[in-house]
């Protein structure tokens, strides 16, 4: 199955991706070989097989509930582009 | 001889008998850097003055007679994907170019715990996306043998380093190959661990069923006890198992008595370059020599790991990767530049009579994500993450993320098949030596193919180490993989060595190193 240019430009909304008209037809074209290779496990008959979601076979890894010191407010907002001291802050969202 | 073709072993003996200090031999592997680092890259960055200074203050409380850690004085190179607080931590990636951590990776507390001498932050490719290091935003790094060929990836940084005879050992990751495959192109000594040997806690996540962290060094002792100090449960990282951690380093010299080892009849098919069969062949001949039984095995789907590989580890950092927005930490886009382009695209469609497309176009907090993301990340990252978000999207995920699970389980059962007949697995870690720089940039297929050898163990949770057992006429390192059950870490280890003690592939140097 061959992928559409369309389809791809949908993708790279949902993954958060702004590409460029080049980026996309390239894309297009590198995303249909590989998942025209990836393909190839449709021929496995799996009717049967539980998947593997992880490598161990542990569950339920339970934490004591006690408090502990977490990262204080200036460490957690010191990487970010830009801040206020308190909060995150992002391109307004609603109106203007 | 020079004191930087010592074994770490040999290294930490003469430092604790005080015959040199670790500011001599600090000094030793930054002098090798100061020379040839130009030309290899291994380094994004070295920390000259950070690691003498520690250097002495570790000498100087060996003079005092204070207790000292494992690894005391002994100078480690660190993959620059493991977190150090306060100190930058890119990832190779333009996103992460000014991110400082806020803490330190479990294995780098561990590290400093033991006394190590961290000297500088290694080469990878972009958030280890790759095998050849060439997808690295800042820079290439060369194969010490060859400047013309590539290291291989993604820790290829980390396998160059310990190949040119700048740092004694270092830490990689492996998801699908990463640490076994530059190892092998190197001439190194490489090992992953059994998924939840060692804590991923501070390691920038990529494929997180599929990460794992291990040493590189130039032999299987110097790798047990790099090993013995990464290892161990950790109370931050739940998928870390709390078993004991064996003492490697005591038993790495015992040989293996009665050792069966399997031979994978898929693995000496098509594709295999002669030079590098007929080095595996010779080196299995050598455990023959020394009393190994060798077995023909089948692992019959593991033609199917590229394949479930490449679907698994992109699903799973596209989730992963989702993180990087612009917002908590990372590369923003300018806003100003983005609010004036969205505001002339509006009017643009607007007197067009476009209407309904001015409406739907991304809101500014979408087009912030979009674009800050598209400025951060190289071509390879915007791939996998382009692959995980589809095969996870609705109508494909059966298709894609479901069905490669099930076959992640059949990969798995094949091997438990085969341990039950063989305590190891030998083989090729890659079908050729190292290529050449350039030459599989532009085929993704044909990059994510060099993964063929090493993917599965990642898929099936299990360890593998890969060192050197030939050259070929050109003067490459071939690398030979072993295989185990999951948690034998002992066993790879002391097989390993025990090949390294009969041979000598693993003392070769590249001329670059002084004699």
């Amino acid at each position: 199955m061959s992928l559409t240019r369309e389809e791809v430009e949908k993708v790279s909304l949902l993954g958060r991706l702004q590409l460029t008209s080049a980026e996309l037809d390239l894309m297009t074209a590198q995303m249909g070989q590989i998942v025209a290779y990836v393909e190839s496990l449709a021929e496995l008959n799996t009717a049967d097989v539980e998947p593997m979601a992880h490598a161990l076979d542990v569950s339920n890894v339970f934490a004591s509930d006690e408090l502990r010191p977490s990262l204080e407010r200036a460490a957690a907002l010191a990487n970010a582009p830009h801040h206020d001291r308190e909060f995150y802050l992002v391109p307004a969202v609603l109106g203007e | 001889m020079s004191l930087v073709r010592l074994s770490a072993t040999e290294l930490l003996a003469q430092l604790t008998a005080g015959q040199i200090t670790s500011v001599h031999l600090t000094e030793a592997y930054l002098g090798q850097i100061k020379r040839h680092d130009p030309q290899v890259k291994a380094f994004l960055r070295v920390d000259t003055q950070r690691a003498l200074d520690r250097a002495a203050e570790i000498d100087k409380r060996r003079r005092e007679g204070r207790p000292l850690g494992r690894l005391a004085g002994l100078p480690v190179a660190i993959k620059d994907l493991l977190c150090t607080q306060g100190e930058p931590t890119t990832c190779a990636s333009r996103i992460l170019e000014n991110f400082k951590p806020p803490y330190d990776a479990t294995v780098i507390a561990r590290l400093k715990a033991a006394d190590a001498v961290l000297i500088g932050k290694t080469n990878m490719d972009e958030f280890a996306m790759g095998g050849s290091t060439e997808n690295s935003a800042f820079q290439k790094t060369a194969n010490p043998w060859d400047l013309e060929r590539i290291p291989g990836g993604s820790s290829g940084g980390s396998a160059a380093c310990v190949a040119a005879g700048m740092a004694p050992m270092s830490v990689g990751s492996d998801t699908g190959g990463s640490i076994r495959q530059p190892a092998g192109l190197c001439g190194v000594t490489g090992l992953k661990p059994t998924y939840g040997r060692v804590s991923r806690y501070g390691l920038v996540a990529f494929a997180s069923s599929l990460d794992q962290i291990g040493p590189l060094a130039r032999t299987a002792e110097d790798t047990a006890l790099l090993l013995e100090v990464l290892a161990g449960h950790d109370p931050l990282d739940s998928t870390s198992v709390d078993l004991p951690v064996p003492k490697y380093s005591a038993t790495v010299k015992q040989p293996l008595k009665n050792l069966r080892l399997g031979l994978v009849r898929e693995h000496f098919g098509e594709g295999l370059d002669g030079e590098v069969e007929a080095a595996v062949r010779q080196a299995v001949a050598v455990y023959e020599s020394l009393g190994a039984t060798i077995k023909d095995i089948s692992l019959p789907h593991g033609k199917y790991g590229v394949a479930t590989y490449y679907i698994i580890a992109p699903c799973e950092a596209s989730s992963n990767l989702a993180r990087y927005d612009g917002v908590h930490y990372g590369h923003r886009t300018d806003e100003k530049k983005m609010a004036a382009a969205i505001a002339a695209q509006r009017s643009t469609l607007e007197a067009a009579g476009k209407h309904v497309e001015a409406e739907a176009l991304d809101n500014p907090l979408v087009r912030m994500y979009r674009q800050s993301r598209a400025e951060g990340f190289g071509p390879e990252v915007k791939r996998r993450i382009m692959l995980g978000t589809y095969a996870l999207s609705a109508g494909y995920y059966d298709a894609y993320y479901l069905k490669a699970l099930k076959v992640r389980r059949l990969i798995r059962r094949d091997y438990d098949q085969a341990f039950g007949q063989v305590d190891l697995i030998a083989g090729p870690v890659t079908a050729t030596t190292a290529f050449k720089l350039g030459e599989k940039v532009d085929d993704p297929l044909a990059m994510y193919l060099v993964d063929l050898y090493t993917v599965s163990a990642n898929l099936a949770g299990i360890g593998g180490i890969a060192f050197p057992c030939g050259f070929s006429e050109g003067g490459l390192p071939i690398g030979l993989q072993l295989q185990a059950p999951p948690f034998e870490e002992e066993r790879l280890l002391r097989a390993a060595c025990m090949f390294q003690r009969a041979t000598d592939w693993h003392q070769r140097w590249p001329s670059m190193v002084p004699a």
